[in-house]
């Protein structure tokens, strides 16, 4: 069973939570979001900035347990650079991974470092600390196009 | 060798003839293994398990008494109200209230300390003071907030000292308890930092400016002898699921003579003395309290738990929680990168032992991933702010990692965890 654990707090993970990719709140942006996860108190505030319909920059300041951070580091090397579309089918794919207790194949040349997480999806506790930030920058994503099309 | 030295203590002082082997045998689950290792369960103030009895009784209840109670009038609902009034009784008597009518049974302490709110509620006016303090768990905070939002009562706080106890003499120097204080409202025993708050001195300060005392007895009432009169308390909330019994039970015991003055809380079947389309008149407590079909067969369970409870004897639970959090304490403090909260002595302190966790770096490892690690070692704790946010970051922190001890843990578990601490420390450390 330690070998299961071990295995769910894959390297990569590992890797992520303590670099943390592109960690730290950057202007400019057009949308901000807060998520918590309402059982432990953990917390994200993350920006987002547009140019036209590419993401230029996702950037946040969070305190978590090491696979919310690890899955948001994972999150903004994903997302950034790619247009909005792009990156709401990946917060789809990455969703639909963590709900699959484990039982899908994930397209590792899509999610890249995100199939790591595969391994937490056998956790159905831990779940929710996985898509903090996904949902996060779901929600800024949503708000921030809303927020382009108001302008136009 | 210290740890050989606290094993021998422990065996010294538990030779107080405790056969905590003997009352492990009773709680069938203690034999499951997860993960392929024994369980090391430590999260007895999350929820407690349950002894043989228990499960029997309600298991028993089911099969051979099922009614509703009161309004069926035939031979099972009769069998079915006598049971359940006998819990009732039992209950009463356990917490040593003056008569079973005393005592109102809720679904959870939550909803009890919901029906103090609104019932004491009904007669507080703006600018009156409602008490609590910064330890509290959410059950007692939050019903208070949405009580003073309705009135404009204001919602006032003890502080705690560095030691993790109220701060009596800022709460004096302050005059938190004044005339305008309508209601105080503590936890007897922290479900984080395990404080046992003085509530008899506290109560009597309320008292004396007429104020009402009620008490979070949650995690003091599985833990500790109770006399409700001693404790000077006038409504104290607990819960069945927290003292052996099932989940979906509560209760509130009151002084008679405040829950008559009290207005009903939910409105329904059983709560009524007459119901005319003009209006209503209620039944006299406990009954105006209990709307709706009550959870019977969990009440004949809670029954049950409190035999089970008084077999063993409640002082010698409560003396073995001592020596176990004493044990804990030192084991757990002598661990690197531990960092305990909460009183340091384990007297006048329970068996919830609140910590965090850092690397050898000073990396501090997330109670999530401390608690994961555990699960995987068969060791079941809880991490995350265990229902007190505001006590977490009186505290400087947004989660922490909680063991909590009851009647069947075994100095061996309390090994068990710190040895499984160490090896977490060291896998986030990178030495492993």
């Amino acid at each position: 069973m330690s070998c299961d654990v071990e295995a769910m707090y894959a390297e990569i993970i590992l890797d992520h939570y303590k670099a943390k990719h592109h960690s730290g709140l950057r202007d400019p942006y057009q949308a901000q979001v807060t998520h918590v996860n309402p059982t432990c108190g953990d917390e994200i505030m993350l920006r987002l900035a547009l140019d036209g319909d590419r993401i230029a920059d996702v950037s946040y300041e969070a305190v978590g347990c090491s696979i919310s951070q690890a899955s948001t580091s994972v999150m903004t090397d994903l997302v950034i650079g790619k247009s909005v579309a792009e990156a709401m089918e990946l917060q789809q794919e990455f969703t639909e991974m963590m709900h699959s207790r484990g039982e899908i194949e994930p397209d590792e040349d899509r999610l890249e470092d995100g199939v790591a997480f595969v391994g937490v999806a056998k956790f159905p506790a831990r779940v929710k600390c996985a898509l903090l930030g996904w949902s996060a920058f779901k929600d800024a994503a949503i708000q921030a196009a809303g927020n382009r099309e108001g302008q136009e | 060798m210290p740890e050989t030295q606290l094993t021998t203590a422990v065996v010294e002082t538990l030779g107080n003839g405790y056969d905590v082997a003997a009352v492990r045998a009773d709680f069938p689950i203690l034999s499951r293994e997860v993960g392929g290792q024994p369980l090391v369960y430590l999260d007895s103030a999350n929820t407690s398990q349950k002894p043989r009895s228990v499960i029997a009784a309600i298991s028993e209840h089911l099969a051979e008494h099922n009614a509703n109670v009161s309004r069926a009038m035939h031979t099972l609902g009769a069998e079915a109200t006598e049971a359940f009034e006998a819990s009732r009784t039992k209950l009463a008597g356990f917490i040593g209230a003056a008569r079973p009518e005393e005592v109102a049974f809720t679904k959870n302490a939550s909803e009890a300390l919901n029906l103090a709110a609104h019932t004491l509620g009904a007669s507080l006016k703006p600018g009156d003071e409602i008490v609590i303090s910064v330890l509290e768990h959410h059950s007692n905070i939050v019903p208070w907030q949405l009580l003073a939002q309705r009135t404009g009562a204001v919602l006032r706080w003890f502080d705690i000292t560095e030691d993790g106890r109220l701060d009596l003499a800022k709460a004096e120097a302050e005059g938190l308890i004044n005339e305008r204080t309508k209601i105080v409202s503590l936890a007897w025993v922290s479900n984080v930092l395990g404080t046992v708050n003085p509530i008899r001195q506290i109560a009597d300060q309320a008292h004396r400016v007429g104020a009402v005392m009620v008490v979070d007895g949650a995690q003091g009432v599985p833990q500790r002898p109770t006399s409700v009169t001693e404790l000077g308390a006038d409504l104290l909330a607990f819960t069945g699921h927290k003292m052996l019994g099932p989940t979906g039970i509560g209760a509130i015991w009151g002084r008679y003579e405040l829950l008559e003055t009290l207005p009903p809380f939910l409105g329904g079947g059983e709560m009524i003395e007459v119901v005319r389309m003009t209006g209503s008149t209620y039944a006299r407590p406990p009954y105006r309290f209990e709307a709706g079909t009550q959870p019977i067969a969990e009440a004949v369970g809670l029954s049950a738990a409190v035999d089970y409870l008084t077999s063993v004897g409640m002082d010698a639970i409560a003396a073995h929680e001592e020596h176990l959090t004493a044990y804990a304490l030192a084991r757990l403090g002598a661990e690197p990168g531990v960092r305990l909260l909460g009183p340091s002595d384990a007297h006048e302190r329970g068996g919830a032992i609140s910590f965090t966790l850092a690397t050898a770096d000073g990396e501090q490892i997330h109670p999530h991933d401390v608690m994961q690690f555990l699960d995987a070692r068969g060791i079941a704790v809880r991490g995350g702010h265990h229902c007190a946010r505001p006590l977490h970051e009186r505290l400087g922190i947004t989660a922490s990692t909680r063991a909590s001890l009851y009647l069947y843990t075994t100095t061996s578990e309390i090994d068990a965890l710190a040895e499984g601490l160490a090896y977490v420390r060291d896998f986030f450390g990178g030495k492993r």
